[in-house]
């Protein structure tokens, strides 16, 4: 029996649950529309289908807490509080871009959130996660690291180096891992001895459990819940979150390796019309209310498209910059 | 000045770091409690204790990872890797992370971190622990690269590094541990980084090295000055970047180069700098450049043939009467 919203949380903090993960998946169907139309090059791993993740994590955080993230980390960025306009033209590859279009897709990043990056290395942001929660541990800030990778980043070296590494040091990391079932087109029961992800946690006695990742209300008790114990205990805590992204692995993959009748069951369990469900349901709103609320993102994601296509490019003599202090 | 090993100047550079500035933390394999594997660590962990200098699992690529994580929050780490050969394992930190960050990140974020490697060959280590892999890192952008051939520059050079807002590839020779040398003992001794030094001056040839090379350089030159050549040695000490004015300025004094390196000759350093000489002060030249590098073959063990594999002052000096002579 799901426990009613209203014992989770206010209706406004409800709601934004809903406008965040509307304004996740507006965001990225806009790309996938601007990539199809050139004006986004390069790489473009796009995150429909996961947005409870993002958004029920990062509302279990704390703002000063840290965040790194891979490559399929726009709605990350945006739910911790990058601004859609200044990451769509980083998309674009423009001067006013997030990273002055330096990073792209893959690459963004905003100290003043404490969104400390986008990783294109699988598994390359875990080590860089251990050294800031070491950093703020030293500097004795009050703060944990929430790192994200995905299932595939789980055989990399630097996954149990890392792991190791902040359990032995005692370091407060918040490891979680979105566990879409597919890295690229290799299932996790294909690439993984075990595949129970979490599972594998106690090789170096780190707590860890499961969550569904689709449900925003599990997801955030879950990671609240984890970052309070990451925050008391100083040591490192572990979360699956189990979820599928309805896009291939890039705009270049059709997905082929997965059948519809998968697909369209994992549909079924899409976040945002069932949370929008359970949220009018329990009469903490209405669809003429999310219909006005989405109408708004709509426009939101409109203006950042028109901000992104306005902007200047980057000047040529702008690639000697930003390589040394 | 007191007359110290590059060892000992090394260890005091970090001890003195480590004094001026609380965000300095070295961490390492065996830095801590071993104190080093050449006891280049020797009593930071007494001095400073556990929370800054820290031992680390044997795992390479997270080592650096956790210094760029560390560099990013706050810290000026100082990472050392018991040899250069094993930064192989962290190359995907070294060249994807913590060379790139600041640039793909759009200048948001800086690493200010060293990385101390010992290297370089000569001890019947055999292929896998003899390598002079000093090119790999001067070929990619986002990096510095020191690698000194005294005590005193090694302690100056090192505190640059560890006060310079950039990642800093710091190489030590293993065989350069024991050697002594006079070292300003100023705590604010510093030698700026991207500056070559002419060891000798001479006019008729000029030898281009760096590290141990300048070292056995320096040792053909006082025996060619006994047969009648005058040479002047540049010792490079940061290899990126590179000085390319000290380089050029001697050569056109001298029209006559012979660059040694310890590393492969296959597009070695000495490539490089031979290629920069021949664009830019080709009507200078008297002679062909000349390079005596490291043999193109994985490392033997076997102390008589491991020797004929690294440049020595013999086929320093040869090079040199060579290039004099007309013979090249």
């Amino acid at each position: 029996m799901e426990p009613k919203l209203r014992m989770v949380l206010a209706d406004q903090e409800l709601l934004k649950f809903y406008e965040q993960m509307f304004l996740a998946r507006e965001f990225e169907e806009r790309c996938a529309e601007q990539y199809t139309k050139g004006n986004i090059t390069g790489f473009l791993h796009l995150y429909s289908g996961q947005e409870a993740v993002a958004v029920g994590a990062t509302a279990g955080l704390h703002h000063d807490d840290y965040i790194l993230s891979a490559y399929r980390e726009h709605a990350q960025a945006i739910v911790r509080g990058a601004k859609p306009k200044r990451v769509m033209a980083e998309l674009f590859g423009k001067a006013t871009g997030i990273c002055k279009g330096k990073g792209g897709s893959m690459h963004l990043f905003d100290p003043a959130i404490n969104f400390m990056g986008g990783y294109a290395i699988v598994g390359g942001q875990l080590p860089i996660a251990v050294g800031l929660a070491f950093a703020a541990r030293y500097r004795g800030e009050d703060r944990i690291t929430a790192c994200f990778f995905g299932d595939g980043a789980v055989n990399q070296g630097t996954f149990h180096e890392s792991l190791n590494w902040a359990q032995l040091w005692q370091l407060p990391v918040l490891f979680i891992c979105e566990n879409n079932f597919y890295g690229i087109g290799t299932e996790v029961h294909r690439s993984s001895a075990l595949a129970s992800i979490h599972r594998r946690t106690c090789g170096y006695d780190i707590p860890s459990e499961k969550v569904d990742g689709m449900d925003v209300i599990a997801i955030y008790k879950a990671v609240k819940h984890a970052a309070e114990k990451v925050r008391e205990s100083g040591r490192p805590y572990f979360i699956e979150a189990t979820t599928y992204r309805y896009r291939g692995h890039s705009m270049a993959d059709p997905g082929k390796y997965r059948s519809s009748a998968e697909h369209d069951l994992w549909k079924t369990r899409d976040p945002l019309p069932n949370y929008a469900k359970r949220l009018i349901d329990e009469g903490i709103t209405t669809r003429e209310a999310l219909d006005a609320i989405e109408a708004r993102y709509k426009t939101l994601v409109d203006d950042a498209v028109k901000f992104a296509e306005e902007s200047p490019w980057p000047e040529d003599s702008e690639v000697y910059n930003d390589i040394y202090v | 000045m007191a007359e110290m090993t590059y060892r000992d100047a090394i260890n005091l550079a970090l001890k003195e770091e480590m004094r001026h500035a609380p965000s300095v933390v070295v961490l390492g394999e065996d830095v801590a409690l071993y104190e080093g594997s050449f006891k280049v660590t020797r009593g930071l962990l007494a001095e400073f204790g556990e929370e800054r200098v820290r031992d680390t699992p044997i795992s390479e690529n997270t080592i650096i990872g956790v210094s760029i994580g560390a560099a990013m929050g706050g810290l000026r780490p100082v990472a050392e890797l018991m040899t250069v050969n094993f930064a192989l394992l962290a190359m995907d930190q070294i060249i994807n992370h913590m060379a790139k960050i600041r640039s793909m990140f759009g200048g948001q974020t800086f690493l200010p971190m060293t990385v101390r490697m010992p290297g370089g060959g000569g001890s019947q280590l055999a292929a896998q622990h003899s390598q002079s892999l000093e090119t790999y890192f001067m070929h990619c952008p986002g990096l510095r690269v020191l690698y000194p051939s005294t005590p005193a520059d090694a302690k100056g050079l090192l505190k640059s590094a560890i006060r310079d807002n950039n990642p800093v590839i710091f190489l030590e020779h293993e065989l350069l541990y024991n050697s002594k040398g006079q070292v300003p003992e100023d705590p604010e001794f510093l030698i700026p980084i991207g500056k070559a030094e002419i060891k000798r001056l001479g006019e008729q040839v000029t030898i281009v090295s760096y590290a141990r090379m300048t070292v056995l350089a320096l040792q053909a030159a006082e025996e060619l000055e006994k047969e009648g050549i005058s040479c002047e040695v540049v010792d490079l000490r940061s290899l990126a970047p590179l000085d390319e004015e000290a380089i050029l300025g001697s050569v056109r004094k001298t029209g006559r180069v012979v660059v040694v390196e310890e590393c492969w000759r296959n597009c070695g350093l000495g490539a490089e700098i031979t290629s920069r000489i021949f664009e830019k002060c080709f009507d200078s030249l008297q002679a062909p450049v000349k390079r005596v590098s490291g043999l193109d073959v994985p490392m033997p063990y076997s102390r008589k043939i491991e020797k004929i594999c690294i440049p020595d002052k013999e086929s320093i000096a040869q090079a040199v009467r060579d290039v004099v002579s007309g013979r090249y």
